[in-house]
This record gives C-alpha cells, structure tokens and sequence, in this order.
C-alpha cells in the first residue's frame, strides 16, 4: 500500500472542500477500496472518510425514501419500509457479500465499487485499460467466464460487481451528489457509464464530487418486486447473472414491469427492451422469454460466457413467472 | 488516537495504512484474531466493533477512534470460556481451529441481528418481525466465515445449542 494522509470529514461541505486536490478519494466502510489499495490498483494520496456523515433513512413527503449515502448496507435490507415497499432492493442487498462486509459497506461506496475482473486486480501481471488506460485487455481472450455480454468495448469487457445497484436500477433511483460548485441529481441509470475507450471512467462524478445519497421514488408497482442472484455458490459469491424486477398485472395482462440485470455489463443493465416488449402482453411463460429475448438478441457473448446469455434467459422468465404467481 | 477494546480503553497512534487487524495483533499483541486471506473473504478476523461484526483486515485502524472493540479474548479465556466456546469445544466446532475466534465473534454478532430482526438472503418472508435460526438460516448467515478444515457440522450444532440454551 503507497502512503497516503487521512481526514474525517465533519460534514458533506468538510468532505467536498477537503476533496479539491488531485488523488483525493472519499473513503466509506473500505470493503472495496481498502482491498484495492493493499494490491496496488488504486493509489490514493489523500483519503476523507466520509463513513461517519450522516446515516439516516427517511420518509420523503412524496411516499418516498432518502437514503444518506453512509447508511450501512444491513440497516438498508432490515429497514422495514424497504421491506415492505421496495422489497427487491432489500432483497439485493441480502443477496451481496457476507453479513459483516454487509455491515461495513455503505450506499455510496456500493454504487462506486470497482469491478472483480481478475486482470484489474492483477496490477503486476496483466494487461487492463481500467486500470492503466491504453495498456491492453487481457481478460477478452483470458478467462472471461465472469465477463460481460450486453454494452461491452474493444477496451474492456469487465462487469458492475453490485446486486444493490442493480435493484435501484429497477427502482429508477436518484442519486443526489455535491461539490464545491453545488448539489445535483442524476438518475441512477444515467449515473454508471459504459465503458467505451476510456473504461477507467466508470461513472458520471465528476472529479472531488461526493455521493450523499440515494432517493428511492414510491410506486404501488415496488412492493411486488424480488431479486434472483445466480453464483457458483449458495452465498457469498458475485453473480454470473442477477434479475431485480417488478411487475403488475390487471385481467391476465401485464400493465406495468421494471427489469434489471446484473453481472452482465459494465453497469447495472436496464432491460428496456425487454419492458417494452412485455407492456400490455399476455403475463405467460411465452411472453416472459420473448421479453427476455428482445433484451438478450444484443448480446455477444465472449469465450467463456455464452453461457450467460441463456442463464439470462431463464433467469428472466422464472423471476417473471415468480412474480406473476405471487400476484395471481 | 482513542479507542476502548475489550473494556480497557486503549490510547495508540499508527500509520494510517494499519489495518484493524494489524493494530491489534501486531501493535496490541492480541493475537486472538487471525489473519486469514487479508481481503475479506474468508471471516478469520471478524471482530466486534460497537457491538457489529465486522472483517478487521478491511477496517483502516484509524477509522477506529472512538470505537468499542470486541475480540475473542474479550469474550473468553482458557480459564473462563465463553459458553459459545465451550460448545464448539463440545461439538467438535474446529479442527485446525485457525477460523474459529473468527467463527465465534461471527455468531455473537449473528445472534444479535437475528434477535434484532435482520432478514437474511434465505429468508422466506420479508416482512415477518423475528425469524427462527433454521439450519438454512444459519448456514447463510454465517457464510461469511470459512471452515478449511469443513467442520461445518460441528459449527452449526454449537452455535445451534449455544442459542437454544441462552437465556
């Protein structure tokens, strides 16, 4: 690990204003960056601990949620509003990691994670744009089982590690930011990017801009939502391929769906083109994979991932039809 | 920098690279807590911080200020186990035993979100207030400990009697 200073930050203002000089990073529970630094991959010089700003989650007078971004990942998943009305994003956040990362992450750090390629940590052996842009890609013609399938690059074929992010997906969630120059908001599909030539810009922040938290918008459509994970193992495993969805529907007719995959792309993978090949469809096993296939039709599989392209698929379909059992 | 483990408190500076873990097995020579993979994987050094579990090995030592530490030698002593100990002894919870204070601190932290009502991946029905520590349930919640020696059995059914027999 390269030396580096440390600041807490008294408050978002304090993290922002301390943030302005170059190789600043704002540290949450560390579960990531942490990790990161002790291979070598990220090389901070200075961090401001953002972990200890403000961690409440509150009604938001629309029927709505705000989330701060320091809010731990398990006071997310028990919260009972979120279980009640966005049950697939406590359902994600179960799905992630283990009980005491879960305990330490925080929302913000979990949007800014960086992906689990194996070449992008191998900092002393491999070739990786992401982390050393122009240098090569070793994991398209590596062993890219884990890799992506939608929205992938020449550059870089890496994928988004998060279940939560995927589910705010879903939720159409709104990340609300600052910086020296103010406060903003962006929606949370609009906030990862894809990767591009320059895959080692991994979101829309821009430079000393802090997240300082999450808006979960309020829908009847939410409190019929889920998440499937599928890993190599039972728990405690990245996704191959995970489903955040909610659906509605009225008479045999599916009136209303949200969609999401994770462990796919370089970001959390809105499946509109599925949404809007399912919209005022007949909610059946037929229809479910058309919708799947209208998403999947883009994919390009790599080496050792076309695999995912039918795990998708049925992933899909049985999220689907699990949903539609429930509110049948 | 201050901060209080295992009740006494504790008054120490650091490089800000220092690990939790590394502060307390190297600096405070409580060697109780181990160093398994050293990138959260594997639970070896979960401790107790503020009452949560927690992987010491990803927690910088300087986000500690303040904080309430609690190892394995904070909950029990060769002379003095803790029942929890007592039981893994009981069931054969360990055959290496290089995980098990990692194990233990993991169970007490477990049992107290499950007492609080934290739900787990395995949970069937979200909204329900309590939930029973079934056999799935306590595999998943206490996935984030691993057993190289696979004295999985052994573990469930210590932890299994430890809660079923505390007050």
């Amino acid at each position: 690990m390269t030396p580096f200073t440390y600041a807490r930050a008294a408050s978002a203002g304090d993290a922002v204003q301390r943030a302005s000089g170059a190789g600043t990073r704002f540290l949450g529970g560390g579960t990531n960056l942490v990790d990161l630094m002790r291979e070598n991959v990220e090389r901070p010089a200075a961090l401001v601990d953002v972990s200890g700003l403000a961690a409440r989650i509150t009604e938001s007078g629309d029927g709505g949620l705000m989330m701060d971004a320091a809010v731990r990942n398990t006071a997310i998943a028990e919260h009972r509003a979120v279980r009640e009305r966005w049950p697939v994003l406590s359902r994600a956040v179960l799905a992630g990691a283990s009980a005491q990362i879960r305990n330490m992450a925080t929302l913000g750090g979990n949007l800014l994670q960086r992906t689990r390629c194996t070449y992008f940590f191998d900092a002393a052996g491999s070739r990786c744009n992401k982390r050393s842009p122009g240098q090569g890609c070793d994991a398209a013609g590596g062993f890219n089982r884990y890799h992506a399938i939608l929205g992938a690059s020449p550059a870089c074929v890496a994928t988004h590690p998060s279940d939560m992010a995927v589910a705010l997906a879903a939720l159409d969630a709104v990340v609300h930011l600052r910086s020296a120059s103010g406060e903003r908001t962006i929606p949370i599909n609009e906030f990862h990017r894809l990767p591009g030539d320059r895959p080692d810009i991994e979101t829309e922040l821009a430079p000393g801009e802090l997240i300082t938290g999450v808006a979960l918008p309020a829908s009847p459509l939410y409190a019929r939502s889920t998440y499937r994970k599928v890993r190599d193992r039972s728990s405690y495993a990245f996704a191959l391929v995970s489903v955040a969805a909610a659906l509605q529907v009225d008479d045999g007719v599916v009136t209303d769906v949200r969609l999401a995959l994770g462990g796919v792309a370089h970001k959390p993978w809105r499946a509109w083109k599925a949404e809007r090949a399912l919209r005022g469809e007949r909610a059946d096993a037929q229809a479910f994979a058309a919708a799947a296939d209208a998403e999947l039709a883009d994919a390009i599989p790599l080496s050792h991932n076309a695999f995912k392209v039918d795990l998708a698929r049925r992933a899909i379909v049985a999220v689907l039809e699990e949903l539609h059992g429930a509110v049948a | 920098m201050q901060l209080t483990i295992n009740g006494d408190p504790v008054e120490t500076a650091c490089d800000p690279r220092t690990s939790l873990l590394d502060l307390l097995r190297d600096h405070l020579h409580l060697t109780g807590t181990k160093k398994g993979c050293n990138q959260g994987a594997c639970g070896a050094c979960t401790v107790l911080v503020d009452g949560e579990r927690i992987n010491s090995c990803l927690a910088l030592a300087v986000q500690m200020d303040g904080r309430q530490i609690t190892t394995i030698e904070g909950l029990g002593s060769a002379g003095a186990l803790h029942p929890l100990q007592a039981a893994f002894v009981e069931h054969d919870g360990f055959q290496c035993g290089y995980c098990t204070p990692g194990q233990i601190c993991s169970a007490v932290g477990m049992l107290r979100e499950l007492e609080r009502g934290v739900p787990s991946h395995v949970t069937p029905v979200l909204s329900e207030q309590q939930f029973a520590l079934t056999r799935d349930e306590l595999r998943e919640r206490m996935s984030g400990n691993l057993c190289r020696c696979g004295a999985y059995n052994g573990i469930v059914d210590a932890i299994t009697q430890f809660h079923e027999e505390a007050p």
